[in-house]
């Protein structure tokens, strides 16, 4: 079999495990369009002329969905498999190594596509949430996703040699994420958050994905709202593209296919 | 190193931190043997192992499996090796025929997945979820993944542990099935039994060194070692002698009883396992 063929069966694969398993079709897919669910009802207010708090939430989710399928699906994924010895079974065999990634990154594709459209259609049948009205604005949704769901792609493979069992993962992957959801301008207006937790937050991809987002979903009058008074899409751009670089390098030093225990 | 040898070790030494797991082990494995590793638990079974399939770094020795040093094999040389690690792998969410048919296409010339799967004895759980499987019938899965590839040298990382008997020799027909097709097996193993049913030669292996290797039946010169005969004297009683003239002493005794039946006679040589157990005291 081609080396591609390869990487495209072992995609097939990691898709029908991920829609095959509870957890991660439950957290992974569904958590957000409950959350989206539940801040649109109790949250219903206007944050600026014709901007309702729903529709800036409902972007913040888009880029919180990306940041789900790729970073916190990928960081508590990796190391279960460590454990279990999936991991070590698939070294042994003569597997690029490569493939495995290749399957990884197919799988998020699949569920970062699917997240989207869940998202965006509650968002546009429940929370007047606009569909992107120009060519442009649907490129902008377009590369905005994909710089952002690589970066988190990558940085959840790196970020999978950091739990010490598969059991503790989501212990130390999920408040992170959450607590980045927090700071990034998902579950809050990012201009009304103190100066410190902002620049905190302008450190990781995610503050740039939710503004990526809200160029694409909200009106452009409501740029003059953000920190620098436009949307800063080059700074995005930039941002997102730095994280990728990054996770890449981390990637490739830090990655273990055994256990601290396998010595 | 020899051509025709699968393994051959020489030297080899691995330590973590102050602890020595495998000290100066030496080792050759002929194509086509069967060669079984026994010793305790951390007696170093699995580092030796794991340095040879290429998982673990060594400190120290030479090492050449089938002509290739692991530390530095490639694909191709993966190809050629089937492993069964320690333990038992979890493939979660997929079913016993999806696993082993993606197995077979990382190599160039797989076995047919559905005859693996039914020389192993999965057949009735091709559909079946891997997580699905007892402890045996996972073992098995692991088997099959090991051998998809038509390895020429296959590993068993304590392949039965946690087995019941009826599994076990189960297992052990499967593996005597390999070996009868020409694989090389090298088997770690804490069973004793497991060890003399299967292997060619047996290396025992006790605090990181090699204690002993030979076939089975000659371990420890079990052949030549004092046996012990008993028998029931006419006032009832039994009546026991360790002799190295096992053979002399039940003719004296056959005589003495006139061509009657010697009531109780037993001739016992030490089994492999006192042998065994008296090689691993020692080196403890």
């Amino acid at each position: 079999m081609t080396a591609l063929g390869l990487g495209m069966r072992q995609g097939v694969l990691e898709i029908k495990q991920f829609f095959r398993s509870r957890e991660s079709f439950v957290f992974t897919l569904l958590f957000p369009v409950l959350l989206l669910v539940i801040f649109g009802a109790i949250f219903n207010f206007e944050i600026a002329p014709g901007v309702q708090f729903t529709q800036y939430f409902a972007a913040g989710m888009l880029a919180a969905g990306l940041l789900a399928v790729g970073f916190q699906n990928l960081a508590i994924q990796i190391p279960i498999e460590r454990d279990r010895g999936v991991l070590k079974r698939l070294r042994g065999t003569p597997m690029p190594p490569w493939v495995y990634f290749a399957g990884k990154v197919g799988m998020v594709l699949g569920a970062g596509v699917l997240i989207t459209a869940v998202l965006l259609t509650v968002g546009v049948l429940f929370y007047d949430v606009p569909l992107p009205a120009t060519t442009g604005a649907w490129l902008t949704l377009g590369w905005v996703s994909a710089l952002g769901i690589t970066a988190c792609t990558l940085l959840g493979i790196a970020f999978s040699s950091v739990a010490r069992t598969g059991r503790g993962a989501p212990a130390v992957v999920t408040p992170i994420a959450l607590v980045l959801q927090f700071i990034s301008g998902v579950f809050f207006v990012y201009t009304q958050l103190p100066a410190w937790m902002q620049q905190v937050a302008a450190l990781f991809p995610l503050k740039w994905m939710t503004q990526g987002m809200r160029s694409v979903f909200l009106p452009d009058s409501y740029a003059a709202q953000e920190v620098a008074g436009s949307w800063e899409l080059g700074r995005v751009a930039l941002v997102l593209a730095a994280w990728c670089v990054a996770g890449l390098l981390l990637c490739l030093f830090t990655f273990r296919w055994t256990t601290r225990r396998d010595g | 190193m020899s051509g025709d040898s699968a393994i051959s070790v020489r030297g080899l030494r691995k330590a973590y931190g102050q602890t020595v797991a495998v000290a100066d082990v030496d080792l050759s494995v002929s194509r086509g043997e069967v060669f079984a590793l026994l010793g305790p638990n951390g007696a170093g079974k699995t580092t030796t192992v794991e340095i040879l399939e290429g998982f673990r770094r060594r400190d120290a020795g030479e090492v050449s499996v089938l002509g290739v040093d692991p530390a530095a094999g490639g694909r191709a040389w993966r190809a050629r090796v089937g492993i069964v690690l320690q333990g038992t792998g979890e493939f979660d969410e997929l079913t016993v025929g999806e696993v082993v048919r993606h197995f077979a296409r990382f190599y160039p010339d797989p076995d047919d997945p559905a005859a693996v799967i039914a020389r192993v004895g999965l057949a009735d759980k091709v559909r079946a979820r891997t997580h699905s499987l007892s402890g045996g019938q996972k073992r098995r899965l692991d088997v099959a993944l090991g051998i998809i590839g038509r390895p020429e040298l296959l590993f068993l990382d304590e392949p039965t542990t946690g087995f019941d008997p009826q599994a076990r020799r189960d297992f052990w027909g499967l593996i005597r099935d390999l070996a009868s097709g020409g694989t090389t097996i090298l088997l770690t193993t804490h069973y004793l039994e497991e060890a003399e049913a299967l292997a060619d030669r047996v290396g025992v292996i006790a605090a990181g060194r090699l204690a002993a290797v030979a076939p089975p039946r000659e371990l420890g010169d079990r052949a030549h070692q004092p046996a012990t005969v008993t028998w029931g004297t006419p006032d009832g009683r039994l009546r026991s002698e360790v002799t190295a003239t096992p053979t002399a002493l039940v003719a004296k005794l056959a005589a003495e009883a006139g061509g009657s039946e010697i009531p109780g006679l037993t001739v016992t040589r030490p089994t492999l396992e006192d042998i065994y157990l008296t090689m691993i005291g020692e080196k403890q």
